[in-house]
């Protein structure tokens, strides 16, 4: 069942807001309290927050679960890939190999006090990126099969 | 990728390929399900044959350990740490090498089977995923050596472990019983996590090595050891909270339920990893080992006890297991009784520990070819009952020839694996208390009942007109099972040179508390 036009709006014009917020949560991971999967529950907010302002038909329309299940395993893949390629540099599992190269998020830490660079941090806000990923498109999943169940009264 | 990187990081790719393969499977299988089985096939191959590598390692040079995400892996302590370890460090012991070759074996039999034995159901890409995400967590479980990454790996064993049991819905009834398995796993969970935080909280690490070697064993250190034992236990599945094991145990898949003996083995590992070179002597040895023993006893007489009365095939073969959980806590335990005193454990501790511990890998061969089986005689006949089933041995041959080599082995008949290990844990035993061997051996003559009367009902009579077109399980299920029935053929008839070779080092490994400290903070 549609909610009230006064709702619909009101999620309309909050539904962008929400995905930056994520969007930010999640890229500042390395800097500010939050992080991928942090982050990636706010975006998937924005998602269910569509969900119940209009009918569950329209909000499978427009959010495929396929879509949202490549979400997850791609999020999934890029996180190991990432750990996985730290051994082609001869380097430990895990090991940070972005960090301090010049490359995106790869600026070196200007040393002492300073408000946070968002350019740092190596592998670690490219991994938060991939856990952000994986945790919108299964939150989103999960939800889409919860609500796939219900029926509506007549 | 060269030889060289796959040994030198072969402790991290042991958990890295299959989680790397259990989250590319639902992509590949998306556009073809052959080559999602080869993918799963091969994961699986790639994984073993890396376990083989790192075992080797550890029985030829010595401990492993492996520090994540540093740019030397193989320094535990990096020079400006100040000797603390400060990452997420890999130990892999003998003890943990002889884990990760049980898992390995049995995931690869199974991951063969059940690439057919699942072949009818649908949602098989979240399985294999499901499947392969179970692999890891018994592979980390048993090769980490930090208590908090334990925890982790516990929670995924967990957590694919209760997915998997229901997911042969079975009209509610399986995810019932994956929704028990879940709830008591998070349950056991919490108890470690708490435990891990009261010993944080005291010794401002999470290191096993570390922990041990500062550990004092104060009160809460023993809040913290009951809240470890009485979790670890029960994924364990000895007897006081063992009643999750005959519901998860009978409605899982057979090729899950073969991988879940080996996921409770996990458990059993981390309750000697505990008591052993987490506490070592600072615990109360003579009472703690005690307490495993009555557990060990509890489980083997009701495990047993309870199998002899069950209709359902499955269900009986979990009380089994039950049962033979308790074998391993006998004789750990009793080599625990004894820890602080060497003269006893030379006399007999030590033997029974091997016996305990090498009846861990013959468990999991004959248990696990016993699940195959009747997992194999489900798919082919669709049913458990044993009132029902009848007159297979016309059809199904092999199945039986599998049958009949995993009840031999589980009732201690030899050349079977299962005799040699019960043959060390009975004369240790007995040593230490002879009322305890006695119980140990008629345990051991009820298992071979009711396995006769099992025998019996399912292969021998006439063949029944309901089962005329029954056939032979497929060929790969059939080379699944023949993996499980030659190793334990093979353990049984060459049982001196695989103790002196895994089962030995392992039960030194787990003695020598100092060696594994030493093995991460250095010399002593």
């Amino acid at each position: 069942m549609n909610m009230s036009k006064v709702v619909r709006a009101a999620a309309n014009l909050l539904f962008p807001f929400i995905l930056i917020f994520g969007l930010y949560i999640v890229a500042h991971g390395h800097l500010t309290p939050g992080g991928g999967f942090q982050g990636g529950a706010v975006f998937a907010t924005g998602i269910i927050l569509m969900i119940v302002a209009y009918r569950y038909e329209t909000a499978v329309g427009r959010f495929s679960k396929d879509i949202l299940r490549n979400c997850e395993f791609a999020g999934l893949l890029i996180f190991v890939s990432l750990a996985l390629a730290a051994l082609a540099f001869g380097t430990g599992f895990f090991y940070n190999w972005v960090a301090d190269t010049g490359l995106i998020f790869g600026a070196s830490v200007a040393p002492g006090a300073n408000p946070g660079d968002l350019n740092t941090g190596g592998v670690i806000p490219l991994m938060n990126l991939a856990v952000g990923l994986e945790v919108l498109g299964a939150l989103s999943v999960i939800i889409l099969y919860m609500l796939s169940g219900t029926r509506e009264e007549a | 990728m060269t030889p060289g990187i796959i040994a030198q990081h072969a402790p991290a790719l042991i958990i890295a390929l299959p989680l790397f393969a259990a989250f590319a499977t639902p992509l590949i299988g998306r556009y073809s399900r052959q080559a999602r089985d080869a993918w799963i096939f091969a994961a699986m191959a790639a994984t073993a044959a890396i376990a083989a590598v790192l075992a080797y390692q550890v029985y030829t040079v010595g401990t492993v350990v492996y520090a994540f995400g540093a740019a030397a892996p193989h320094i535990p302590l990096p020079i400006d740490s100040g000797g603390i370890p400060i990452r997420i460090i890999f130990t892999v012991d003998a003890m943990s090498a002889f884990m990760v070759v049980t898992a390995a074996i049995s995931g690869f039999a199974v991951t063969l089977y059940s690439l057919i034995s699942e072949s009818k159901l649908t949602g098989r890409d979240g399985f294999y995923a499901l499947l392969l995400l179970l692999i890891t967590g018994i592979l980390g479980m048993v090769c980490t050596g930090d208590l908090f990454n334990f925890f982790v790996f516990l929670e995924l064993n967990s957590i694919a472990g209760a997915a998997l049991i229901a997911y042969r819905n079975d009209k509610g009834v399986a995810i019932e019983a994956g929704l028990k398995y879940a709830f008591l796993c998070t349950i056991g969970g919490l108890f470690v996590i708490f435990a891990t935080a009261l010993l944080y909280g005291q010794y401002n690490a999470l290191n096993i090595a570390m922990l041990a070697s500062r550990i004092e064993f104060t009160m809460l250190d023993k809040v913290a050891l009951v809240l470890l034992l009485a979790a670890l236990a029960m994924k364990a599945g000895a007897v006081p909270l063992h009643f999750w094991t005959p519901d998860a145990y009978s409605m899982a898949p057979g090729s899950i339920t073969a991988l879940l003996v080996v996921a409770s083995q996990a458990g059993l590992y981390g309750v000697f990893r505990v008591v052993f070179t987490l506490y070592s002597v600072t615990l109360d040895y003579f009472a703690v080992g005690w307490i495993i023993i009555v557990l060990g006893v509890l489980s083997m007489f009701i495990g047993v006890t309870m199998a002899l009365v069950q209709k359902d095939v499955k269900r009986l073969m979990a009380y089994h297991a039950v049962s033979q959980t308790g074998y391993m806590l006998l004789g750990v335990g009793v080599g625990l009784a004894v820890l602080g005193q060497q003269g006893l454990m030379d006399a007999y501790g030590l033997v029974a520990m091997e016996g305990g511990i090498f009846h861990i890998i013959n468990h999991a061969m004959y248990k696990g070819l016993l699940f195959l089986t009747a997992g194999a005689i489900f798919y082919r006949t669709g049913t458990r009952n044993l009132n029902r089933l009848g007159g297979l041995g016309h059809s199904m041959k092999w199945t039986m020839i599998f049958f009949i080599i995993g009840a031999l082995a589980i009732a201690g008949i030899p050349p079977f694996n299962g005799f040699a290990s019960k043959l060390m844990i009975y004369e240790s035993v007995f040593l230490f208390n002879p009322l305890l061997a006695i119980i140990a051996m008629v345990v051991s003559i009820l298992m071979l009942a009711s396995f006769v009367k099992v025998f019996q009902s399912i292969f021998m009579g006439p063949r029944l007109p309901e089962y005329a077109d029954v056939k032979e399980a497929p060929l790969p299920m059939l080379i699944g099972m023949g993996i499980l029935a030659v190793v334990t053929v093979a353990f049984g008839l060459a049982p001196a040179w695989v103790v002196d070779q895994f089962v030995a080092p392992a039960a030194a490994a787990l003695v020598n508390q100092s060696g594994y400290i030493a093995s991460v903070l250095g010399g002593l």
